[in-house]
């Protein structure tokens, strides 16, 4: 029987069950850098291209777009989420 | 932006947002499919495959001038994110002559950083004016 699940504020997600597939180590030199440098505040917002609804249609969306506008980017956790 | 489809917006702008707001989101509701640009903003969480709750202030020279990142269960507050705009906008129009102390708000009085004010704000600015 599939085990019934309280939604919580998280989008709800799976992952591979079961035993764990075998990783390759690889050396620290050529593994990719963790997730660079956090955005600093006073540098450069990393331009972007998006897909966006917008008005009741689908666009493209650059942030470079937006130069001599003020903008407010906000991220979250997933649509249909509680908060 | 979230890292869900273009379709699953329209469909919760039009099914519940719209509900809330009259004539649905304002703005350009993005998507981050795999969180690429969440990641390159430091707000992705691999582990969880979704975005934690980042909120960046870009000014007209895209410049990042201030960020908040909350983890899921805690929503933002947006009168405060407004509040650091116009303080951002009032310091970019005086072309950095004056400055937002602690609790700043519209109508609220600003310093003038300068060479007169060094050790002198104690004379100008209280700590009740942190608060609202």
């Amino acid at each position: 029987m599939p085990e019934e699940f309280k939604p919580g504020c998280a989008r709800p997600t799976g992952g591979p069950a079961g035993e764990k597939p075998l990783q390759k180590e690889i050396p620290s030199e050529t593994r990719p850098k963790e997730t660079s440098a956090m955005i600093k505040v006073g540098r450069k917002a990393p331009d972007f291209s998006a897909p966006a609804f917008f008005n009741g249609k689908f666009v493209n969306i650059n942030l470079s777009e937006y130069l001599g506008k003020w903008v407010v980017l906000c991220f979250y956790p997933g649509d249909f989420t509680f908060v | 932006m979230s890292i869900d489809s273009v379709f699953v917006h329209k469909m919760w702008n039009d099914h519940e947002l719209s509900k809330m707001v009259a004539g649905g989101v304002p703005f350009p509701m993005l998507s981050d499919a795999g969180g690429k640009v969440g990641t390159i903003y430091g707000i992705y969480d691999e582990e969880a495959g979704v975005e934690t709750r980042g909120r960046f202030i870009i000014d007209p020279d895209g410049i990042v001038q201030g960020f908040e990142v909350l983890t899921p269960p805690v929503g933002r507050n947006v009168s405060e994110s407004l509040r650091q705009i116009q303080a951002f906008q009032l310091v970019r129009n005086s072309k950095g002559t004056e400055a937002t102390p602690s609790g700043w708000k519209p109508g609220k009085m600003t310093l003038k950083p300068g060479i007169d004010l060094v050790g002198k704000v104690w004379e100008v600015w209280k700590t009740e004016m942190a608060f609202d």
